[in-house]
């Protein structure tokens, strides 16, 4: 069964307690968060349910919260997930060809992940870069300026990382 | 070069920092606040002519004189951090480099609005920041600016930072509100406005963090000579984020008195158009707004020159204007494709509706697919008075504003280069291969010398 641990339930609490009693729903967000860094980078219906079990909600209003924010996984995913930036302002600066790009070295297609199991292609709506295209967001941080160089070099080292 | 106000420590070395931020100052606008009453500090933001700077450019002061004060129900004030209009990511550089710039506006802003509990709703994506701004939280709070009894006044303030999770709807307030509260991004329908219902129903003030970040020196300075900044009715700085195609994008701070033209071309801002291209079209504030093309964007429909701020950029409506909106800068060169992009836009509204209201639902949908057929060369001639018809039908007919966001930029896009949606059309295969061939269509102009 999954279960998160003790000092994850220390930190579940603290989320709790930033809002009044009886608004402890409020804390649904960040505890999906928690849950998808926790077990496997995306949300199954075990793990939703046992949010809703914390909370004290219904897994109806966790499905439907998770399934509305792009930011959650209803499936799995690659250990490493590209999420390149596709929307106009980084488009007018080549991100249909970093995409493309993308899909060509790893031989998967928007939305696949690789055999290996690394890497994930998702193409996202604009993540704030705008100035910075083109760019993707590789867990919790941005990747940007992109080139066919450095798409290589990420890829790269997070392949040598895997092997050790 | 235009004033800084806002950005005008932001070269210093460790100003990330409570340390450095206290030394150049920092802090100061809560001593001097606290000996103020809430409500005379809301009448320096209204003497400041503060417009809100997500976006619709609504009087600060005046929002926050409509939130209600029943006795012994909490109020809020909920930072919009969610910054999610693509050009936009001028918030971001505050949070990222003036965190105590944005804690300090927040805690004055809370002392005014009566808010013991304030929340910043930052964009999920922003993964890193949530941990920037909590340092500074944790800062302010160990040196007596938060928590319980603030500077001996009383006044008790916590602040809690609440990452979103990918959906550009929760940048509308409302539907920030439910995000906020545990459930999916849907706006509520207004009437009861958040001032009245926000926050678990609860009177709540929803600003933007730029807006925010301006109480500061707002407070230090006074309204009154906060508002001697700008022009008319565009008092203050703005921060603009610049993107597209441009020598130099970034995040630059202007004083609303410049015009348009020495901001795309003067080096102390965007540095001009790389490679020698020539200028073709902009999109002024963020996505949504109207793109005006070059001709229309230097100088207005009378003939004057264009300034940056709220009123110019808005002269002529949507006819021959545009609007300041959350001061995304988004310059396309003479070698973009308005079908292309303006494509792309309607596939970014049409991912992020919500989907409560059909005509946006569905008239997204529509216009992605009308777009993209035209894109792809299978186009049809009345394709494009079907798209003004689709988006005709969603603007105005939606609970919230992401309806007409969407509507716009399809409607200013057909408006003022209609023919090169017809040579699309006329020319499926050229399109095909991205042989743009178009410049002559958008009659781009010549490289200005400032």
């Amino acid at each position: 069964m999954k279960q998160f641990s003790a000092e994850q339930l220390n930190q579940v609490q603290a989320i709790i307690a930033r809002y009044p009693e009886g608004k402890q729903k409020s804390a649904l967000i960040p505890l999906l968060h928690l849950a998808q860094e926790t077990f496997g980078g995306w949300l199954d219906t075990e793990t939703m349910d046992y949010i809703a079990s914390i909370l004290s909600i219904k897994p109806i209003e966790v499905y439907e919260v998770a399934s509305f924010y792009s930011m959650f996984h209803m499936k799995p995913v690659g250990k490493h997930v590209f999420e390149v930036c596709q929307t106009g302002p980084c488009m007018l600066n080549g991100s249909d060809e970093i995409i493309a790009y993308i899909k060509e070295k790893l031989g998967i297609e928007a939305g696949q992940t690789t055999a290996d199991g690394l890497f994930t292609l998702k193409p996202v709506e604009c993540l704030g870069a705008c100035g910075y295209a083109p760019m993707m967001q590789l867990g919790k941080h941005y990747k940007e300026f992109l080139t066919k160089e450095k798409v290589d070099q990420i890829i790269e080292e997070l392949r040598t990382a895997s092997k050790h | 070069m235009s004033k800084k106000i806002l950005l005008e420590h932001a070269h210093i070395e460790g100003i990330r920092f409570y340390e450095t931020y206290r030394k150049n100052g920092g802090y100061r606008s809560v001593e001097k606040a606290l000996k103020m009453s809430p409500d005379e500090i809301v009448e320096e933001v209204k003497k400041s002519g503060l417009r809100g700077r997500g976006g619709a450019g609504f009087p600060t002061g005046m929002k926050w004189s409509f939130l209600a004060k029943p006795e012994g129900v909490p109020r809020h004030l909920v930072c919009n951090a969610d910054e999610s209009e693509p050009g936009t990511f001028k918030d971001r550089y505050l949070m990222e480099f003036l965190p105590h710039l944005l804690i300090e506006g927040l805690i004055v802003s809370s002392y005014a609005l009566g808010s013991n509990a304030t929340y910043i709703y930052i964009r999920g994506e922003y993964a890193w920041i949530p941990d920037i701004l909590e340092q500074a939280i944790a800062e302010a709070k160990a040196n007596g600016w938060l928590g319980k009894n603030i500077l001996g006044t009383g006044f008790d303030c916590e602040i809690y930072v609440q990452r979103g999770a990918g959906a550009y709807i929760c940048g509308e307030e409302t539907a920030l509100i439910e995000s906020l509260e545990g459930k999916r991004g849907n706006p509520r329908i207004k009437p009861p406005f958040p001032a009245i219902q926000g926050l678990w129903m609860r009177p709540t003030v929803v600003n933007n963090v730029e807006t925010l970040a301006a109480v500061v020196p707002i407070i230090n300075m006074g309204g009154d000579e906060y508002a001697k900044i700008g022009v008319g009715k565009s008092t203050g700085t703005k921060l603009l984020s610049v993107c597209g195609n441009v020598n130099k994008p970034g995040v630059y701070e202007i004083d609303m008195t410049i015009s348009v033209e020495e901001f795309i071309y003067s080096d102390a801002y965007c540095g001009g158009i790389p490679n020698g291209k020539k200028l073709k079209a902009c999109i002024p504030g963020g996505s949504s707004v109207p793109i005006l093309p070059a001709n229309l964007l230097l100088k207005t429909a009378k003939g004057e020159t264009r300034m940056m701020n709220y009123e110019s950029l808005a002269d002529g409506g949507f006819a021959t204007g545009s609007m300041m909106g959350s001061g995304g800068f988004i310059v396309l060169d003479e070698t973009q494709c308005i079908v292309r992009h303006t494509m792309s836009l309607a596939r970014f509204y049409n991912h992020e509706s919500c989907g409560q209201c059909s005509p946006c639902r569905e008239g997204t949908g529509w216009m992605y697919k009308i777009l993209k057929s035209i894109e792809y060369g299978h186009g049809k001639m009345s394709d494009i008075d079907l798209l003004w018809d689709v988006q005709r039908k969603i603007e105005g007919n939606t609970i919230c504003p992401l309806g007409d966001a969407a509507a716009w930029p399809v409607a200013a896009a057909i408006r003022h280069f209609r023919d090169e949606f017809e040579w699309h059309i006329n020319h499926p295969e050229e399109a095909q291969t991205r042989n743009y061939g178009l410049a002559h269509y958008a009659d781009p102009i010549h490289v200005p010398t400032v």
